[in-house]
């Protein structure tokens, strides 16, 4: 039985919350303007909190079980943030008080700044972007801004790598810019070679992921950096992979002009089912000007002594990108989390991270092919095309695991591996959870052998089985209409 | 080792030594040397104790609104938000979840997305509303980009009266595209000057966007305004306060063609300027062309009822350069909160939300008004109204700080012709003592005390 619908459980005259009388004078109502109908739910608390509850009981969840969902990062999110981001002094400010009123909150979110400048190597940075994707818009806003600035118009391409999140060329394109594919090498390096011949004056810069999506380490970034940057562009680096390099390199030194944070997936804030995320970018002294407004800036004066402002005064800023000053409460436990774990936890965030990967590559090698043999960083990409010769696709595998307790990899992405698997321990699993996972996946290569129609037909144990998608998109059903 | 590490430094050897490793350092040699482990300057680690009393000690130097009556809004504002609200969103299966990408394993957050859709739509009036954006400012500068995707024009006019931040976005975000956003003033009753709007609006034009109520706090009727924009062929986009929906004809009923709206007041705190949310809907006919994720029913292998991702085609993961729009991750966590809110509130608590926000803030303005040296701009309004002050604003402002009261939003910021002005807002939160106690001091102002 699946839970029925809030406007199932509707009845006329119930109420879930009961307000205040009026305590002034009723005011005439403006009735020409007033609505007739207004058709929400009649429920009552108790309806409410059953339902919720029972919906969030059909969730998989970190807080459930093992999440290995490669270039997202599904690592434990501590409870201390939940309850610190939840103080009044922070939810209950409002973002055009006067800054004399909230000097905690912009203390925070200046040394939040600071810290994520001194992680990236980039001493500029702005916590306005509220996703990943948001922070790629800023970042090549940035970079648009910086060459025409310079005079420099001609510049009407973005490089992307074949193996790129979809977010970079859709950005790109957002941006106004033109989509130039580079395809990979055989070592699963973004081609350098194919990258010197495409790379001149139209080009206004390289969107790249290091450790790429692949979850392998770029190996000639130093030269990718001189080749861009001979030619006068830019590097934007797509950082969704940064929980393999924390205090292992800072990408401001590997040559990135420009990169976005998602403190949503390294600094384990949670991802709440696609948001709220953050996506803080970070750019070199060069760039800083072009951040969008406000930055929050600190200044000494005689009567108070050291006081943060929201620095509105930047000509050159690309302008604002959000309606206020970002996801203040998700940058909370960001800061919580970074207070938490100082310089040497975020290395050992790092060097966990990419053990468990390389410890969970080396288990599965052999019953599932590997399109790049070399050790990774923070996460695997296998490829079922073995098991597709057999008639068992990659969805089939992903659906199988879900009967045997684990969320599904990343399937099908990066698109330059088919039938792929993308597999993302992160840090916060133990060796007994891994051991765990490569039984399942090891006995679901069996299977794919020996009971392949087991496979095909999984998950046997969710409250729905496979969904009709195709229908979904063809006949859209967007709203309950009774 | 921090306690989110479960893994012992036994555990470690033994899975370095099934790599045929001898140290972690092996992992990273791929790194070059010289970049390698690079010095970070950071605060040293605390314990779960001691980051607790930090952040208590950064909260308390905040002077929060459970402690100060506030008459700010301005976009953000502060309604009340039932226990169960939080309660919900606090589920570590709610918030702990990535993006239902694998709907079997996901119902619980797709079945709340189509609720939240059905929820946008009725409020708005509108066919389809999407799974949410960012916040109210990326939502209509995404309306901006889709209008002229639908007409295939570059030109947006833009009402004076549409919160600044929100124009400044709509900026940032299509500068790189290049459309010639012009704007358009406001009459005496705070409306959108009518003739001007006729006279920017041409062939060239993919749409108006205006804001219901407007900035300035103004109700105008949106039909006429509907009937102008569509004669040229262009979209009506409306921007809307969610609470004034309760009680107000929505824009679907004026022929509007595309609705947002910051969803934050649906029951979510003001949490210094985020996380917020974007609300998103439009004309059944512009489905294809929305950006964002949209939520579907359908049936599974058994002909039970599901949920899923659909139309994906309109998508980066799919479409790459040339999808709707690069989001991805959004706000679902505050459209849970926002889902929530509208089922605890329902039909009838809603409508009584917005009818307290209306007489509290009349009574507030006919009081004000009421006090030598105040005067009230323009026509009818919902929960937001201008008042001329007697001194200037930034000085009332600190008068009413030094009485613990937050004031009202300083117009001068983007207003050149409204410097004497204070933009006051009144909801359900404020009490008739609070509007008294506001009263009696913008009173010892104007009374020169």
């Amino acid at each position: 039985m699946t839970e029925p619908l809030l406007f199932e459980l509707s009845s006329p005259g119930r109420v879930g919350c009961r307000l205040p009388e009026l305590d002034v004078p009723e005011a005439p109502l403006p009735e020409k303007l007033l609505r007739q109908e207004l058709a929400l739910p009649e429920v009552s608390e108790r309806e409410v909190v059953q339902h919720f509850t029972r919906l969030s009981q059909l969730n998989f969840s970190i807080d459930t079980g093992f999440y290995p969902l490669g270039s997202c990062t599904m690592k434990y999110n501590p409870k201390l943030h939940e309850e610190v981001a939840r103080l009044a002094g922070f939810t209950e400010i409002h973002p055009w008080q006067s800054e004399s009123m909230v000097q905690g909150a912009l203390q925070l979110m200046y040394e939040l700044q600071q810290y994520l400048a001194e992680i990236t190597g980039l001493p500029g940075v702005s916590l306005q972007p509220v996703a990943g994707a948001h922070g790629e818009l800023t970042g090549m806003l940035i970079v648009r801004a910086y060459h025409l600035h310079r005079g420099d118009e001609g510049r009407s391409v973005v490089l992307v790598p074949d193996s790129a999140h979809g977010t970079n060329p859709a950005t790109a394109a957002m941006c106004g810019y033109e989509v130039l594919t580079v395809p990979s090498d055989s070592r699963g390096n973004m081609d350098a070679h194919e990258l010197e011949r495409v790379m001149d004056e139209t080009v206004a810069g390289l969107m790249l992921t290091n450790p790429n999506t692949l979850g392998l380490f770029e190996e000639h970034i130093l030269q990718v950096a001189d080749i861009v940057h001979e030619a006068g562009g830019l590097i934007y680096c797509d950082g969704a992979n940064m929980n393999a390099l924390l205090g292992i390199a800072k990408p401001g030194e590997l040559g990135t002009d420009v990169l976005h944070l998602n403190l949503h997936k390294t600094f384990s804030t949670p991802h709440g089912g696609g948001g709220p995320g953050g996506g803080a970018t970070a750019v070199t002294e060069e760039l800083t000007p072009f951040l969008p407004v406000p930055v929050v800036a600190l200044r000494q004066e005689q009567e108070t002594g050291t006081r943060y402002y929201l620095d509105h005064g930047r000509p050159l800023s690309i302008g604002r990108v959000s309606g206020f000053n970002g996801n203040f409460g998700v940058m909370v436990k960001a800061y919580a989390y970074l207070r938490s774990l100082g310089a040497s936890g975020l290395r050992q965030v790092s060097e966990n991270a990419v053990l468990n990967a390389n410890y969970l590559l080396h288990q599965l090698k052999g019953y599932y092919f590997l399109p790049y043999d070399r050790l990774c960083l923070h996460e695997c990409v296998f490829s079922g095309r073995s098991q597709a010769k057999l008639g068992v696709q990659t969805v089939d595998i992903a659906k199988r695991l879900i009967d045997l307790g684990f969320h599904p990899p990343t399937v099908y992405f990066p698109l330059i591996v088919d039938e792929a698997l993308m597999i993302e321990p992160t840090e916060t699993e133990s060796l007994e959870t891994l051991d765990a996972f490569v039984s399942a996946m090891r006995q679901i290569a069996r299977e794919a052998e020996t009971e392949p129609e087991l496979v095909r037909d999984a998950p046997h144990t969710t409250p729905v089985s496979r969904l009709d998608e195709a229908t979904a998109a063809r006949k859209p059903n967007l709203k309950w209409e009774g | 080792m921090s306690s989110y590490i479960p893994n012992t430094d036994a555990d470690r050897r033994r899975m370095l030594e099934t790599l045929g490793l001898d140290s972690l350092e092996e992992l990273f040699e791929v790194i070059p040397a010289r970049q390698r482990y690079p010095h970070l300057d950071l605060a040293q680690p605390l314990a779960e104790m001691e980051v607790r009393k930090l952040l208590h000690g950064l909260a308390e130097e905040n002077a929060d609104l459970d402690h100060h009556p506030c008459f700010l809004g301005a976009g953000a504002y502060h309604h009340f938000v039932p226990a169960v609200v939080d309660c919900i969103v606090r589920r570590g299966e709610f918030y702990t979840a990535y993006t239902p990408y694998q709907p079997e394993v996901s119902q619980g957050t797709l079945t709340s997305i189509y609720e939240f859709q059905t929820m946008v739509c009725e409020l708005t009036g509108m066919d389809v509303a999407n799974a949410s954006m960012y916040d109210g400012a990326t939502a209509l500068a995404e309306a901006g980009l889709m209008a002229a995707r639908v007409t295939r024009r570059d030109g947006l006019i833009v009402a004076s009266t549409l919160h600044p931040s929100y124009r400044q976005v709509l900026r940032t975000y299509t500068q790189g595209i290049g459309l010639d956003i012009r704007e358009v003033g406001y009459g005496e009753d705070g409306g959108v000057e009518f003739q001007q709007a006729e006279q920017l609006l041409d062939e060239g034009m993919a749409g108006l966007m205006v804001q219901y109520p407007n900035f300035l706090g103004s109700l105008e009727d949106l039909l006429p305004l509907s009937e102008l924009v569509h004669a040229v062929g262009a979209l009506l986009v409306v921007c809307v306060d969610p609470i004034a929906l309760g009680l107000l004809r929505p824009p679907g009923e004026q022929r509007a063609d595309i609705v947002v709206g910051e969803g934050q007041s649906l029951g979510n705190p003001l949490s210094f300027g985020g996380p917020y949310v974007g609300l998103f809907a439009c004309r059944q006919k512009y489905l294809r062309q929305m950006p964002g994720r949209l939520v579907g029913m359908t049936t599974d292998t058994t002909g039970r009822r599901g949920f899923v991702l659909t139309l994906q085609p309109r998508e980066q993961h799919i479409r790459r350069e040339k999808a709707t729009s690069n989001i991805c991750t959004n706000e679902a966590l505050v459209a849970l909160a926002v889902t929530t809110y509208l089922a605890i509130m329902g039909k009838h608590g809603l409508r009584q939300v917005a009818e307290l926000c209306y007489h509290k803030a009349h009574y507030a303005a006919q009081q004000i008004v009421a006090l030598p040296g105040y005067e009230r701009l323009f026509g009818q309004f919902f929960k937001e109204f201008v008042i001329r002050t007697p001194s200037p604003p930034t000085e009332v402002n600190a008068h009413l700080g030094e009485r613990g009261i937050i004031g009202g939003y300083e117009l001068a910021r983007d207003y050149p012709q409204l410097t004497d002005c204070l933009l006051l807002c009144v909801t359900e939160m404020n009490t008739r003592e609070e509007i008294d106690r506001l009263v009696r001091a913008l009173g010892e102002i104007g009374s020169g005390a």
